[in-house]
Protein backbone atom coordinates (compact mmCIF):
# COMPACT_ATOMS: atom_id res chain seq x y z
CA UNK A 1 0.00 0.00 0.00
CA UNK A 2 1.20 3.36 -1.10
CA UNK A 3 1.42 6.05 1.93
CA UNK A 4 2.44 8.97 -0.40
CA UNK A 5 -0.41 11.74 -0.50
CA UNK A 6 -1.97 13.45 -3.12
CA UNK A 7 -3.77 16.49 -3.26
CA UNK A 8 -7.47 16.10 -4.09
CA UNK A 9 -7.76 17.36 -7.67
CA UNK A 10 -11.01 16.95 -9.74
CA UNK A 11 -11.30 17.27 -13.54
CA UNK A 12 -13.96 18.40 -15.83
CA UNK A 13 -14.89 18.52 -19.82
CA UNK A 14 -17.30 19.95 -21.86
CA UNK A 15 -18.03 20.49 -25.26
CA UNK A 16 -18.62 24.44 -25.74
CA UNK A 17 -17.80 26.66 -28.27
CA UNK A 18 -17.20 23.88 -30.57
CA UNK A 19 -14.45 22.55 -28.79
CA UNK A 20 -13.63 20.02 -25.45
CA UNK A 21 -12.71 22.78 -22.73
CA UNK A 22 -11.90 20.81 -19.76
CA UNK A 23 -11.09 22.51 -15.84
CA UNK A 24 -8.83 21.11 -13.20
CA UNK A 25 -9.20 22.15 -9.91
CA UNK A 26 -6.53 21.10 -7.25
CA UNK A 27 -6.90 21.68 -3.51
CA UNK A 28 -8.61 20.92 -0.73
CA UNK A 29 -12.08 21.84 -2.04
CA UNK A 30 -11.36 20.49 -5.18
CA UNK A 31 -14.36 18.16 -4.66
CA UNK A 32 -16.71 21.07 -3.09
CA UNK A 33 -19.87 21.62 -3.96
CA UNK A 34 -19.17 24.91 -4.02
CA UNK A 35 -16.16 24.36 -6.68
CA UNK A 36 -18.39 22.51 -8.48
CA UNK A 37 -21.12 25.02 -8.74
CA UNK A 38 -18.27 27.59 -9.68
CA UNK A 39 -16.95 25.51 -12.25
CA UNK A 40 -20.53 25.10 -14.05
CA UNK A 41 -20.81 28.97 -14.15
CA UNK A 42 -17.38 28.99 -15.62
CA UNK A 43 -19.02 26.96 -18.75
CA UNK A 44 -22.27 28.63 -18.09
CA UNK A 45 -20.27 31.60 -18.86
CA UNK A 46 -18.66 30.51 -22.28
CA UNK A 47 -21.80 28.61 -23.79
CA UNK A 48 -23.56 32.62 -23.00
CA UNK A 49 -20.34 33.81 -24.61
CA UNK A 50 -20.70 31.16 -27.85
CA UNK A 51 -24.71 32.64 -28.09
CA UNK A 52 -23.54 36.47 -28.76
CA UNK A 53 -20.36 35.35 -30.83
CA UNK A 54 -20.88 32.05 -33.23
CA UNK A 55 -20.26 32.44 -36.74
CA UNK A 56 -22.53 29.43 -36.70
CA UNK A 57 -25.55 30.68 -35.26
CA UNK A 58 -27.37 32.30 -37.32
CA UNK A 59 -29.25 34.23 -34.26
CA UNK A 60 -25.74 35.27 -32.85
CA UNK A 61 -24.88 39.17 -32.37
CA UNK A 62 -21.87 38.42 -34.51
CA UNK A 63 -23.79 37.22 -37.72
CA UNK A 64 -26.35 40.01 -37.13
CA UNK A 65 -23.54 42.15 -37.83
CA UNK A 66 -22.23 40.26 -40.75
CA UNK A 67 -25.43 40.87 -42.26
CA UNK A 68 -26.02 44.53 -41.85
CA UNK A 69 -28.82 43.56 -39.50
CA UNK A 70 -27.03 45.32 -36.63
CA UNK A 71 -25.69 48.47 -36.55
CA UNK A 72 -21.55 48.77 -35.15
CA UNK A 73 -22.91 51.50 -33.08
CA UNK A 74 -25.50 49.68 -31.39
CA UNK A 75 -23.68 45.92 -30.28
CA UNK A 76 -23.61 45.21 -27.44
CA UNK A 77 -20.56 46.07 -24.79
CA UNK A 78 -19.36 42.56 -24.97
CA UNK A 79 -19.33 42.02 -28.92
CA UNK A 80 -18.17 46.09 -28.45
CA UNK A 81 -15.14 45.39 -26.81
CA UNK A 82 -14.00 42.23 -28.53
CA UNK A 83 -14.63 44.34 -31.86
CA UNK A 84 -11.87 46.40 -30.35
CA UNK A 85 -9.59 44.11 -28.88
CA UNK A 86 -9.31 42.94 -32.59
CA UNK A 87 -8.28 46.24 -33.45
CA UNK A 88 -5.34 46.50 -30.83
CA UNK A 89 -4.54 42.47 -32.14
CA UNK A 90 -4.35 43.81 -35.96
CA UNK A 91 -2.28 46.42 -34.70
CA UNK A 92 -0.11 44.27 -32.45
CA UNK A 93 0.74 41.90 -34.95
CA UNK A 94 1.42 43.93 -38.01
CA UNK A 95 -1.62 42.97 -39.49
CA UNK A 96 -1.28 39.32 -39.31
CA UNK A 97 -3.86 38.71 -37.21
CA UNK A 98 -7.10 40.51 -38.61
CA UNK A 99 -10.93 39.89 -37.63
CA UNK A 100 -11.22 41.02 -41.27
CA UNK A 101 -10.80 37.19 -42.35
CA UNK A 102 -9.80 37.17 -45.72
CA UNK A 103 -12.28 34.50 -48.25
CA UNK A 104 -11.07 32.82 -50.81
CA UNK A 105 -13.14 34.94 -53.12
CA UNK A 106 -11.21 37.75 -52.32
CA UNK A 107 -13.91 39.47 -49.80
CA UNK A 108 -13.39 40.03 -46.25
CA UNK A 109 -15.56 38.49 -43.71
CA UNK A 110 -16.10 39.47 -40.11
CA UNK A 111 -15.04 36.84 -37.47
CA UNK A 112 -13.59 37.50 -34.44
CA UNK A 113 -13.59 34.26 -33.43
CA UNK A 114 -10.06 33.86 -33.73
CA UNK A 115 -9.91 35.82 -30.50
CA UNK A 116 -13.48 35.28 -29.00
CA UNK A 117 -11.91 31.89 -27.79
CA UNK A 118 -9.07 33.21 -25.41
CA UNK A 119 -11.42 36.20 -24.23
CA UNK A 120 -13.82 34.00 -23.08
CA UNK A 121 -12.04 31.20 -21.16
CA UNK A 122 -9.81 34.39 -19.79
CA UNK A 123 -12.90 36.24 -18.40
CA UNK A 124 -15.14 33.13 -17.74
CA UNK A 125 -11.78 31.82 -15.52
CA UNK A 126 -11.98 35.19 -13.15
CA UNK A 127 -14.77 32.84 -11.45
CA UNK A 128 -12.09 30.09 -10.77
CA UNK A 129 -9.25 32.99 -9.43
CA UNK A 130 -11.66 33.52 -6.54
CA UNK A 131 -11.45 30.20 -5.45
CA UNK A 132 -10.11 29.81 -2.11
CA UNK A 133 -7.09 27.66 -1.43
CA UNK A 134 -7.19 26.33 -5.06
CA UNK A 135 -4.93 25.64 -8.10
CA UNK A 136 -6.66 25.55 -11.63
CA UNK A 137 -6.00 24.71 -14.82
CA UNK A 138 -8.14 24.97 -17.99
CA UNK A 139 -7.41 23.84 -21.71
CA UNK A 140 -9.91 24.64 -24.20
CA UNK A 141 -9.58 23.16 -27.19
CA UNK A 142 -5.32 22.84 -26.98
CA UNK A 143 -4.87 26.42 -25.38
CA UNK A 144 -4.33 26.93 -21.72
CA UNK A 145 -4.70 28.60 -18.68
CA UNK A 146 -4.02 28.52 -15.55
CA UNK A 147 -2.52 29.40 -11.57
CA UNK A 148 -0.68 27.14 -9.55
CA UNK A 149 -0.48 29.25 -6.28
CA UNK A 150 -0.22 26.48 -3.74
CA UNK A 151 0.75 23.32 -5.28
CA UNK A 152 3.69 22.74 -8.05
CA UNK A 153 3.22 24.21 -11.53
CA UNK A 154 1.25 22.83 -13.92
CA UNK A 155 3.12 20.97 -16.28
CA UNK A 156 2.04 21.86 -19.98
CA UNK A 157 3.56 19.76 -22.43
CA UNK A 158 3.77 21.50 -26.06
CA UNK A 159 2.75 18.84 -28.64
CA UNK A 160 4.78 17.98 -31.69
CA UNK A 161 3.04 19.00 -34.71
CA UNK A 162 4.48 15.75 -36.36
CA UNK A 163 3.11 13.31 -34.06
CA UNK A 164 0.52 14.41 -32.01
CA UNK A 165 1.09 11.59 -29.99
CA UNK A 166 4.31 12.78 -28.80
CA UNK A 167 5.18 16.03 -26.95
CA UNK A 168 8.38 18.28 -28.00
CA UNK A 169 8.91 19.94 -24.17
CA UNK A 170 7.16 20.42 -20.85
CA UNK A 171 6.92 23.95 -19.73
CA UNK A 172 6.00 24.59 -16.51
CA UNK A 173 2.97 26.94 -15.82
CA UNK A 174 2.59 29.09 -12.76
CA UNK A 175 0.39 31.47 -13.95
CA UNK A 176 -0.29 32.59 -17.21
CA UNK A 177 -1.56 30.59 -20.62
CA UNK A 178 -0.07 28.95 -23.61
CA UNK A 179 -1.42 29.01 -26.84
CA UNK A 180 -0.83 27.02 -29.78
CA UNK A 181 -1.69 27.60 -33.43
CA UNK A 182 -0.72 25.21 -36.36
CA UNK A 183 -2.65 23.36 -38.97
CA UNK A 184 -2.16 20.17 -37.44
CA UNK A 185 -5.90 19.83 -35.97
CA UNK A 186 -7.61 21.67 -38.77
CA UNK A 187 -5.91 21.27 -42.24
CA UNK A 188 -4.41 23.74 -44.48
CA UNK A 189 -7.16 26.21 -44.47
CA UNK A 190 -5.45 29.70 -43.16
CA UNK A 191 -5.29 32.67 -45.05
CA UNK A 192 -2.54 35.25 -44.51
CA UNK A 193 -4.52 38.52 -43.48
CA UNK A 194 -2.27 40.91 -44.74
CA UNK A 195 -1.84 38.80 -48.59
CA UNK A 196 -5.07 36.94 -48.45
CA UNK A 197 -3.61 34.31 -49.51
CA UNK A 198 -2.73 30.69 -48.10
CA UNK A 199 -0.12 30.83 -45.32
CA UNK A 200 2.91 29.56 -46.26
CA UNK A 201 4.59 26.39 -45.70
CA UNK A 202 7.01 28.00 -43.09
CA UNK A 203 5.93 26.84 -40.19
CA UNK A 204 4.22 23.65 -38.40
CA UNK A 205 3.19 25.17 -35.21
CA UNK A 206 3.51 28.54 -33.15
CA UNK A 207 3.22 28.66 -29.71
CA UNK A 208 3.11 31.52 -27.33
CA UNK A 209 3.16 31.85 -23.45
CA UNK A 210 2.47 34.58 -21.26
CA UNK A 211 0.24 36.09 -18.86
CA UNK A 212 -2.83 36.41 -20.99
CA UNK A 213 -4.35 33.60 -22.74
CA UNK A 214 -6.04 36.37 -24.97
CA UNK A 215 -3.04 37.78 -26.16
CA UNK A 216 -0.91 34.66 -26.09
CA UNK A 217 -3.62 33.05 -28.34
CA UNK A 218 -3.04 35.93 -31.00
CA UNK A 219 0.10 36.29 -31.05
CA UNK A 220 0.48 32.39 -31.94
CA UNK A 221 -2.29 33.05 -34.55
CA UNK A 222 -0.35 35.50 -35.89
CA UNK A 223 3.29 33.79 -35.58
CA UNK A 224 2.12 31.11 -37.43
CA UNK A 225 0.72 33.03 -40.23
CA UNK A 226 3.50 35.12 -40.25
CA UNK A 227 6.27 32.59 -40.02
CA UNK A 228 10.33 32.71 -38.61
CA UNK A 229 10.20 36.69 -38.60
CA UNK A 230 6.65 36.16 -35.74
CA UNK A 231 9.70 35.97 -33.28
CA UNK A 232 11.30 38.90 -33.24
CA UNK A 233 7.81 40.65 -32.33
CA UNK A 234 6.94 37.90 -29.70
CA UNK A 235 10.42 38.60 -27.79
CA UNK A 236 9.52 42.59 -28.60
CA UNK A 237 6.10 41.76 -26.85
CA UNK A 238 7.03 42.19 -22.88
CA UNK A 239 6.18 38.67 -20.86
CA UNK A 240 5.21 36.67 -23.91
CA UNK A 241 7.57 34.01 -25.23
CA UNK A 242 7.71 31.85 -28.59
CA UNK A 243 8.00 28.50 -29.75
CA UNK A 244 8.40 27.65 -33.58
CA UNK A 245 8.57 24.50 -35.19
CA UNK A 246 9.79 24.48 -38.78
CA UNK A 247 8.30 21.70 -41.12
CA UNK A 248 11.83 19.45 -40.36
CA UNK A 249 10.50 19.49 -36.56
CA UNK A 250 13.26 22.30 -35.89
CA UNK A 251 12.56 24.07 -32.69
CA UNK A 252 13.03 27.68 -32.58
CA UNK A 253 12.43 29.71 -29.58
CA UNK A 254 12.97 32.62 -27.83
CA UNK A 255 15.39 33.60 -25.03
CA UNK A 256 13.19 32.94 -22.13
CA UNK A 257 12.11 29.71 -23.93
CA UNK A 258 15.67 28.44 -24.92
CA UNK A 259 15.87 26.15 -21.72
CA UNK A 260 12.68 24.45 -22.32
CA UNK A 261 13.61 23.26 -25.85
CA UNK A 262 14.21 19.64 -26.60
CA UNK A 263 17.79 18.76 -27.52
CA UNK A 264 18.73 19.14 -31.11
CA UNK B 1 -10.32 12.17 -44.26
CA UNK B 2 -7.33 11.73 -42.02
CA UNK B 3 -7.40 15.14 -40.86
CA UNK B 4 -10.46 14.95 -39.53
CA UNK B 5 -9.87 11.73 -37.63
CA UNK B 6 -6.51 12.74 -36.53
CA UNK B 7 -8.27 15.23 -34.86
CA UNK B 8 -10.58 13.53 -33.09
CA UNK B 9 -8.33 11.04 -31.88
CA UNK B 10 -6.32 13.31 -30.69
CA UNK B 11 -8.60 14.89 -28.64
CA UNK B 12 -9.48 12.49 -26.50
CA UNK B 13 -5.92 11.71 -25.90
CA UNK B 14 -5.01 15.25 -25.02
CA UNK B 15 -8.00 14.87 -22.85
CA UNK B 16 -7.49 11.93 -20.93
CA UNK B 17 -3.70 13.08 -20.53
CA UNK B 18 -5.41 15.45 -18.87
CA UNK B 19 -6.10 13.13 -16.13
CA UNK B 20 -2.84 11.39 -16.11
CA UNK B 21 -1.37 12.37 -12.83
CA UNK B 22 -0.25 9.83 -10.78
CA UNK B 23 2.15 11.18 -8.08
CA UNK B 24 1.91 8.20 -5.39
CA UNK B 25 3.30 5.23 -8.16
CA UNK B 26 6.88 5.18 -8.44
CA UNK B 27 6.73 2.48 -11.72
CA UNK B 28 6.14 2.92 -14.84
CA UNK B 29 1.79 2.48 -15.29
CA UNK B 30 1.49 -0.37 -17.22
CA UNK B 31 -2.16 0.17 -19.33
CA UNK B 32 -2.88 -3.48 -18.74
CA UNK B 33 -5.97 -3.46 -16.32
CA UNK B 34 -4.12 -6.36 -14.53
CA UNK B 35 -1.19 -4.84 -13.65
CA UNK B 36 -2.61 -1.87 -12.19
CA UNK B 37 -4.73 -3.84 -10.36
CA UNK B 38 -1.53 -5.56 -9.18
CA UNK B 39 -0.12 -2.74 -8.10
CA UNK B 40 -2.83 -1.88 -5.51
CA UNK B 41 -4.10 -4.06 -2.77
CA UNK B 42 -7.69 -5.20 -4.06
CA UNK B 43 -8.93 -6.47 -7.36
CA UNK B 44 -10.59 -5.49 -10.66
CA UNK B 45 -13.94 -4.30 -10.57
CA UNK B 46 -15.63 -3.51 -13.83
CA UNK B 47 -19.07 -1.38 -13.90
CA UNK B 48 -21.14 -0.77 -17.00
CA UNK B 49 -23.07 1.24 -18.43
CA UNK B 50 -21.90 4.68 -18.03
CA UNK B 51 -23.39 7.00 -15.62
CA UNK B 52 -26.61 5.24 -14.58
CA UNK B 53 -25.14 2.32 -13.77
CA UNK B 54 -21.80 3.05 -11.66
CA UNK B 55 -21.45 4.25 -8.39
CA UNK B 56 -19.25 7.15 -7.73
CA UNK B 57 -16.30 6.60 -6.10
CA UNK B 58 -14.50 8.87 -3.82
CA UNK B 59 -11.56 10.65 -4.76
CA UNK B 60 -8.95 9.18 -3.29
CA UNK B 61 -9.65 6.07 -2.14
CA UNK B 62 -7.31 2.92 -2.27
CA UNK B 63 -4.87 1.56 -4.78
CA UNK B 64 -7.82 -0.61 -6.40
CA UNK B 65 -8.51 -0.03 -9.78
CA UNK B 66 -11.91 -0.19 -11.93
CA UNK B 67 -13.08 0.05 -15.07
CA UNK B 68 -15.82 2.56 -16.02
CA UNK B 69 -17.52 2.79 -19.56
CA UNK B 70 -18.70 5.99 -20.84
CA UNK B 71 -21.96 6.15 -22.64
CA UNK B 72 -22.63 5.60 -26.36
CA UNK B 73 -22.66 9.07 -27.98
CA UNK B 74 -23.75 9.38 -31.55
CA UNK B 75 -21.60 11.32 -33.53
CA UNK B 76 -21.79 12.15 -37.16
CA UNK B 77 -19.46 9.37 -37.97
CA UNK B 78 -21.44 6.97 -35.88
CA UNK B 79 -21.74 5.52 -32.39
CA UNK B 80 -18.40 5.89 -29.47
CA UNK B 81 -17.79 4.98 -26.54
CA UNK B 82 -15.13 5.53 -24.19
CA UNK B 83 -13.20 3.09 -21.24
CA UNK B 84 -11.21 4.05 -18.97
CA UNK B 85 -9.22 2.40 -15.79
CA UNK B 86 -9.28 4.03 -13.11
CA UNK B 87 -6.77 3.32 -10.16
CA UNK B 88 -5.95 5.43 -6.78
CA UNK B 89 -8.40 8.15 -8.14
CA UNK B 90 -6.25 8.49 -11.51
CA UNK B 91 -7.35 7.42 -15.23
CA UNK B 92 -4.41 4.66 -15.71
CA UNK B 93 -5.82 3.54 -19.20
CA UNK B 94 -8.49 4.87 -21.55
CA UNK B 95 -9.26 3.47 -24.91
CA UNK B 96 -12.45 3.35 -27.49
CA UNK B 97 -15.02 0.43 -27.12
CA UNK B 98 -17.05 1.63 -30.09
CA UNK B 99 -16.28 3.63 -32.86
CA UNK B 100 -17.37 4.57 -35.75
CA UNK B 101 -18.05 1.53 -38.16
CA UNK B 102 -19.71 1.12 -41.63
CA UNK B 103 -18.15 3.44 -43.21
CA UNK B 104 -14.91 1.86 -44.14
CA UNK B 105 -12.92 3.99 -41.67
CA UNK B 106 -13.44 1.48 -38.54
CA UNK B 107 -10.34 -0.85 -39.31
CA UNK B 108 -8.59 2.28 -39.49
CA UNK B 109 -9.61 3.37 -36.01
CA UNK B 110 -9.03 0.70 -34.53
CA UNK B 111 -5.87 0.22 -36.18
CA UNK B 112 -4.73 3.83 -34.96
CA UNK B 113 -6.72 5.29 -32.19
CA UNK B 114 -6.83 3.05 -29.24
CA UNK B 115 -2.85 2.29 -29.03
CA UNK B 116 -2.34 5.98 -29.56
CA UNK B 117 -5.16 6.78 -26.36
CA UNK B 118 -3.72 4.31 -24.51
CA UNK B 119 -0.08 5.22 -25.05
CA UNK B 120 -0.91 9.05 -24.80
CA UNK B 121 -2.06 7.96 -21.23
CA UNK B 122 0.50 6.92 -20.16
CA UNK B 123 3.37 8.50 -21.49
CA UNK B 124 1.61 11.28 -19.92
CA UNK B 125 1.50 9.69 -16.71
CA UNK B 126 5.17 8.97 -16.62
CA UNK B 127 6.09 12.95 -17.50
CA UNK B 128 3.62 13.99 -14.96
CA UNK B 129 2.39 16.06 -17.40
CA UNK B 130 -1.14 18.35 -16.89
CA UNK B 131 -2.01 19.18 -20.17
CA UNK B 132 -0.97 19.41 -23.55
CA UNK B 133 -1.03 22.67 -25.85
CA UNK B 134 -1.21 21.62 -29.61
CA UNK B 135 -3.32 22.89 -32.77
CA UNK B 136 -6.72 23.43 -32.38
CA UNK B 137 -9.01 20.75 -32.13
CA UNK B 138 -12.87 19.61 -32.29
CA UNK B 139 -14.13 17.05 -31.22
CA UNK B 140 -18.16 15.76 -29.64
CA UNK B 141 -18.89 12.50 -29.27
CA UNK B 142 -15.70 11.28 -27.96
CA UNK B 143 -15.37 13.98 -25.16
CA UNK B 144 -18.62 13.29 -24.24
CA UNK B 145 -18.38 9.72 -23.54
CA UNK B 146 -14.89 10.02 -21.89
CA UNK B 147 -16.71 13.07 -19.63
CA UNK B 148 -19.63 10.27 -19.32
CA UNK B 149 -17.39 7.78 -18.07
CA UNK B 150 -15.52 10.58 -15.71
CA UNK B 151 -18.50 11.22 -13.54
CA UNK B 152 -19.65 7.49 -13.11
CA UNK B 153 -15.95 6.96 -11.82
CA UNK B 154 -16.34 10.10 -9.62
CA UNK B 155 -13.59 11.83 -11.04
Amino acid sequence: MTTTTTTARRTWVEQVMGLPVSVTVRGPHAWADRTDGVVRAFYADLRQVDRTFSTYRADSEVSLLRRGALSRRLVSPDLGHVLDLCAQAKELTGGHFDAALPQPDGTRLLDPSGLVKGWAVERAAAALRALPDADWLVVAGGDVLGEATAGPAWRVAVEDPRDRSRTLCVLPLRRGAVATSGTAARGRHLLDPATGRPVADHLLSATVVGPSLTWADVLATAAFVEGPASLARVAGTSGYEALLVDPDGGCTGTAGLQQHLPVA
Amino acid sequence: MRKILLAFMTTLAAVVSLFGYRTSTPHPVSVATSTVAAAGSGGTTTTDGGTTAATPAAPSTGAASSTVTGDVVQTRWGPVQVRITVASGKVTAASAVQVPSGNGRDAEINGYAVPVLDQETVSAQSASIDAVSGATVTSDGYVTSLQSALDAAGL
